[in-house]
């Protein structure tokens, strides 16, 4: 307890937990009561970011820089293990607090509008708030496994949230497999709980930190397997290779949760654990190379397959994939508040784009609502010269998608450019050529990104449009509820930036000296490589190159004009069939893992082990068992009196024998 | 006292008793030698209280006004039987089998 306002930090899990248990009594007992779930909903959204704002004002006025930890109970105390509820209040958290809580809310407001005519109105708000809640546990957790609690719990909220319109079975099996990929990523990070402990006797975020340099060797087995496992939970959680498959899925929800989970917060979880474990993954060379490997890789494929989407959500969706590789990349290379940052940054430009989208879609679904038409108010194809009937998304949408690209001054572009240069200068200052390989993939996803992103806005708000002639007049903005968001994150795609403006531009890189408390123990053991100016300026031209070759380049050379319909329009062939089809990697997953599986599960664990083994020779042979002792026991009840007094005479004579002898 | 004979009488008659229960077939035969394993006893019970004191002597009477409500109540059985199935034979009578 410090005595400042810092204490209050409980409050803001608190506030949402509290939200779930009224939206849920309402979803339960009042579903249409709409007003009081809006005001709940919000309002505590509302409420946890003012006990944010207050909290990080009060904890930037303390004079020492360490982490406040709150013991609240005694969770698991087994032998030396003892786990207390803990909230720990630290410069990361407070960031993450902050981005989670003011997103979160601006979500929670665009869902009023979004979600208005849903008869699920009150469960969705009640799932909504008990992500957050989640969300606030993982951040704010002071130790692995109350942090671990947080993981799992914001899984669960994903899976509601995508499967919420369950009675389509396409939703349902999204949710499953989402919660059923995190599921393997959500192992290694048990296993590397486990690792921790074992080696360090603690899981308190404090105790292993301090523990580690002198316990785990640098560079050593333990470490190694400890990070490896931690990024295994990273690649399920924040969706990167092998386990990415589940997040263009995911998409099934409703779009305000795509904002929300599958863009802005909970996708960003595994950058956040590998920023907070920095020490760690400082200690261990091999792994921080492989995060920052398949962040670069990750960045790269997902990129590519977002050329090809037809769905206006799937194209967000690898886009967010390949963001959060951005972010490995980062942090891969030790510049954790450039992977922070990014962090950050994304969460505001990309809920303005989905939000975007949700309020596009919005209006798409309500033109075909009015002509009781049944086509794909996802369909890029169906879209077009959208700018003439929503403006406002129109505009706000290009701030983020400039911002996506990586144009200056836009938020984006200082992010992008400071995890492309980490990874440069990684590679200068250490000689391996393996940083640079990383950094020209991530300039490629780049220029991807800015190619397809363009694309998205082509095809969605210029040319002609193509919704239908019946359809058109019925085109028109989404409700201030639904734009007002949006304005607020168009303000912060665009100066979102000012938080980092990095020192070669005169700025103060408030957010890199903010978070050095955090990221000092892994920075001593592993220092930031530094750029001569020159060097940076050169870098950064290029990263600006590359953006603009990519917005010109794809509005130079694609052609809204020559799109038709979804209904009518031909199947791709050649390279765009494969990149449609996305790399076929859910059908390799298939057929390789998921079929396999299933094949073992039928035919040797169901019809071999369960119907054989369990059922066969354990509840029938059991079953058999008492039928056989109760058939020899039959036998002598033959109702012959002198047999039932022979054996009594028997007995008697037995118990005398006893007695006697 | 005679003690060791009467005692070596008595465990006669009760296993004539016994053997009789186990061997006849018929109730009222199979009755009248559960009567014999009670006399047996009452002759232990009366042949022990010479040495134990006058509560064997007390418990004999006991036996034998039960013994006395036993046979009314066993004969009546046996006669309902007889009713019922026009047979003693406790062969043929097997109403408790399992």
């Amino acid at each position: 307890m410090t005595g400042t306002a810092v204490d209050l930090i409980w409050l803001a899990p608190a506030l949402a937990l509290l939200g779930f248990v009224l939206n849920g009594l309402l979803a339960l007992w009042r579903p249409n009561a709409k007003v009081a779930v809006s005001i709940i909903g919000v309002g505590v959204l509302a409420g946890a970011f003012a006990v944010g704002a207050v909290v990080f004002g009060a904890f930037a006025a303390l004079p020492a820089e360490a982490p406040v930890v709150f013991r609240y109970w005694s969770w698991m105390p087994v032998g030396s293990l003892q786990v207390d509820a803990a909230l720990q209040v630290d410069q990361l958290s407070v960031v993450m607090l902050l981005v989670v809580t003011g997103v979160g809310s601006l979500i929670h407001l665009f869902s009023v509008g979004y979600m208005k005519d849903d008869p699920g109105y009150a469960r969705y708000f009640a799932y909504l708030n008990l992500f957050v809640f989640f969300m606030l546990v993982l951040v704010l957790g002071a130790n692995f496994p109350v942090m671990f609690v947080g993981w799992e719990g914001v899984g669960l909220c994903s899976y509601l949230l995508i499967g919420f319109w369950f009675n389509e079975k396409i939703n349902a099996d999204a949710g499953k497999k989402a919660f059923i990929v995190n599921r393997i990523g959500d192992f290694g990070f048990l296993v590397a709980m486990f690792i921790i402990f074992w080696a360090t006797g603690s899981l308190d975020f404090g105790d292993v930190f301090a523990r580690a340099p002198t316990l785990l060797a640098a560079g050593g087995g333990a470490v190694t397997a400890i990070t490896l496992f931690l990024f295994l939970g990273c690649t399920g959680k924040s969706a990167q290779i092998p386990l990415y498959t589940w997040l263009p899925d995911a998409m099934q929800g409703p779009t305000p949760v795509s904002a929300l989970i599958h863009a802005a917060t909970m996708v960003t979880a595994g950058v956040y654990l590998v920023a907070r474990c920095n020490l760690l993954f400082a200690l261990a060379p091999v792994s921080s190379a492989v995060v920052a490997g398949t962040g670069a890789l990750t960045a790269l494929f997902a990129a590519t397959i977002a050329l090809k989407q037809w769905d206006i959500k799937r194209v967000l969706a690898y886009s967010t994939i390949s963001q959060l590789g951005y972010m490995f990349v980062g942090v891969g290379t030790g510049a954790m508040a450039a992977g922070i940052f990014h962090l950050a940054t994304h969460a505001f430009f990309k809920a303005l784009l989905f939000l975007g989208s949700g309020s596009v879609i919005y209006a798409m679904h309500h033109a075909y609502h009015a002509t009781h038409s049944h086509e794909d108010a996802q369909d890029m194809r169906n879209m077009g010269g959208l700018r003439h009937h929503m403006p406002w998304t129109a505009t706000l949408m290009w701030i983020a998608t400039l911002a996506i690209a990586g144009v200056p001054p836009l938020s984006g572009f200082f992010s992008k450019d400071e995890i492309l240069a980490a990874a440069f200068a990684r590679g200068q200052g250490s000689g391996q050529v393996v940083w640079y390989v990383f950094w020209g993939l991530g300039l490629a996803a780049a220029l991807l990104t800015a190619f397809y992103m363009t694309r998205l806005m082509l095809y969605t708000f210029h040319g002609l449009n193509r919704t239908g002639d019946a359809e058109r007049p019925h085109l028109h903005e989404a409700p201030w509820v639904m734009t007002g968001p949006l304005v607020v994150l168009g303000v912060l795609s665009a100066a979102g930036g000012l938080i980092n403006i990095p020192e070669l531009w005169g700025g103060g890189a408030w957010l890199h000296h903010w978070l050095e408390p955090v990221t000092r123990a892994g920075a001593a053991v592993l220092p930031e490589a530094h750029l001569s100016p020159a060097t940076e300026w050169a870098l950064v031209a290029i990263a600006v190159a590359v953006a603009g070759t990519g917005i010109v380049a794809a509005w130079r050379l694609l052609k809204p004009e020559a799109l038709v319909p979804a209904r009518a329009a031909p199947a791709e062939t050649g390279f765009a069939r494969l990149l449609r089809n996305k790399w076929y990697v859910d059908e390799l997953y298939n057929f390789f893992i998921v079929q396999p599986l299933v094949w073992v599960s039928r035919e040797i664990l169901w019809k071999r082990v369960d119907q054989g083994l369990v059922d066969g020779a354990g509840v029938n042979g059991v079953a058999r068992g008492a039928r056989a002792l109760g058939w020899l026991g039959s036998r002598l009840q033959n109702g012959q009196v002198g047999v039932y007094v022979a054996l009594f005479v028997v007995g008697v004579l037995a118990i005398l024998w006893r007695a006697i002898g | 006292m005679l003690l060791g004979p009467a005692l070596a009488i008595s465990a006669v008659l009760f296993t004539l008793g016994v053997a009789g229960v186990l061997l006849r077939r018929n109730a009222i035969v199979i009755f009248m030698c559960v009567e014999l394993m009670l006399n047996a006893v009452n002759l232990t019970f009366v042949a022990l209280a010479q040495r134990l004191g006058v509560g064997g002597q007390v418990f004999v009477f006991f036996v034998m006004a039960v013994a006395a409500a036993e046979a009314a109540v066993g004969l009546a059985i046996i006669l309902a039987v007889y009713r019922h199935k026009q047979t003693v034979n406790l062969q043929d009578i097997n109403l408790l089998k399992g």
